[in-house]
């Protein structure tokens, strides 16, 4: 009956919940980030010229700059909706550890955002005629590296939930961080294009995922306390 | 050692301390950096490779090397004021970060200012050359979140949570650049004992070293100042010196 009662594994569960029925009650918030990432991906090749060989080179690029940017457009939203209406400061002030609330809803804005640029990806890919033989690695690079962009982005979503206009400010201070990810990751589908095996840029992309899925949430976490005051 | 920096956690102790360092901070560069530069800039010889453009290192590898050191230094006090909740820790950060982000620019431009001559063009797509600029980015985000807060100790916290994810992300970005790509040359005067270079270019660069050192030192006592008397413009002992500081000009 206590609060304490609830377990971590239940807290979490419940967040993730809360969070994922918010997002599907407004379907259009959640679909804008991925018709971006589609769009700015089709300028591309109108503004390069539809060359086949020079598409196909720097498609790795193209794709990975641009879920870096369809994410940090849904950042925004990660806590904005919280903050505002009060229940920011209702999950600060319960007796479950921060983390666990800041990793569920880093969690829920991964299901929302990264994994449907996954699942759009290998059709953008055919679009930008990417080598065959790198499917494979723009997919696993997608799989590893979008949560990294979620848990990073998150900091910067905390620290700038205070601030009235943030937006700028959010991408400013995200970007710069966002860049191992985007070295790591457009490396491995590159080498992969040459049929070559990619398994150490690949291994430093779950690095990095780990590193940041048990440190990020706590960084959250002060960030928040700090921007909530 | 904590009762002997227990009195420095109250603004007004650390103010009038850091007023009686200014001066030595203020001389030992005035002195470091007129000698270092005239003998590194005439004196020095001229490189036999590189020529008389060779002389930019003297201004090049210590602001760059210092554009590391006070990110490492900002993150330090970001690291204080988290854990033990310094307030002054905060003030340090903001001080620091502009500072930063000015010799990350000087290591830039001189960079590029001897790269047209040696590598023949202004920019190239280097491990050493990329990483620097993002630390200016870095030291941009930093400075742009602490300025958007209208609350200057908010700003500060935030700003020194960015400054700490930040050094954790430093290592990885230098890491990835220089497996990425790279040109630049290794470092020749980190080898302490023994430099990669002759005694008599070496020893004008320790003296420019050291007085850029120094002038940092000197600029983050003014910067400190001015946070810590920002902060707390509202306590008397703030109001008191500055009544005290206007009294001779209104006794005229």
């Amino acid at each position: 009956m206590s609060a304490t009662a609830l377990s971590y594994r239940k807290t979490f569960s419940l967040i993730l919940k809360r969070d994922l029925t918010i997002a599907f009650r407004h379907k259009d918030e959640m679909l804008n980030p991925l018709l971006f990432f589609i769009i700015v991906v089709t300028l591309f090749p109108l503004g390069i010229g539809p060359e086949t060989n020079t598409l196909a080179k720097i498609a790795p690029g193209i794709i990975w700059v641009s879920s870096l940017l369809a994410t940090l457009l849904s950042l925004d939203r990660l806590f904005k909706a919280d903050h505002n209406d009060g229940s920011l400061e209702q999950m600060l002030i319960s007796p479950q550890p921060l983390f666990i609330f800041t990793l569920a809803k880093i969690c829920a804005h991964w299901l929302l955002t990264g994994l449907p640029l996954i699942l759009v990806a290998p059709l953008l890919a055919v679009l930008l005629h990417l080598p065959e033989q790198s499917y494979q690695a723009l997919f696993l690079t997608l799989l590893f590296g979008t949560p990294v962009l979620s848990f990073i982005g998150a900091i910067g979503a905390a620290l700038t939930v205070g601030i009235k206009k943030g937006g700028v400010l959010l991408s400013l201070i995200v970007l710069p961080l966002y860049i191992p990810v985007l070295i790591f990751a457009t490396s491995a589908i590159d080498t992969a294009s040459m049929s070559l095996p990619y398994g150490g840029q690949l291994a430093i992309i779950a690095a990095l995922f780990f590193g940041t899925l048990t440190l990020a949430p706590f960084a959250v976490g002060a960030a928040l306390k700090v921007s909530t005051n | 050692m904590w009762k002997w920096l227990h009195p420095y956690a109250n603004p007004e102790v650390s103010y009038h301390f850091t007023d009686k360092i200014k001066p030595w901070f203020g001389w030992a560069t005035f002195l470091l950096l007129s000698i270092g530069f005239v003998w590194a800039l005439l004196f020095a010889p001229a490189d036999y490779q590189q020529g008389e453009s060779f002389r930019i290192f003297y201004i090049h590898v210590p602001s760059a090397i210092l554009s590391a050191g006070i990110y490492a230094g900002m993150a330090t006090a970001a690291l204080c004021s988290l854990v033990w909740q310094f307030k002054l820790a905060d003030a340090s950060v903001s001080a620091l970060a502009p500072i930063g982000a000015i010799f990350t620019a000087i290591a830039l431009v001189t960079g590029a200012a001897w790269g047209k001559p040696m590598w023949g063009t202004w920019w190239v797509w280097d491990a050493r050359l990329t990483s620097e600029l993002i630390l200016l980015f870095l030291y941009l985000g930093v400075i742009a979140l602490n300025n958007a807060f209208d609350d200057k100790q908010m700003a500060g916290k935030a700003a020194g949570i960015l400054a700490l994810v930040g050094v954790i992300n430093l290592p990885i970005i230098k890491y990835s650049v220089e497996w990425w790509n790279t040109l630049h040359q290794g470092a020749t005067v980190s080898k302490l004992g023994a430099p990669a270079m002759a005694a008599e270019m070496y020893w004008p660069f320790l003296f420019c070293f050291l007085g850029f050192i120094g002038l940092v030192g000197y600029v983050t006592c003014i910067r400190f100042q001015t946070e810590v008397i920002s902060r707390n413009k509202m306590r008397p002992w703030v109001r008191a010196l500055v009544c005290d500081n206007n009294q001779p000009e209104e006794a005229k």
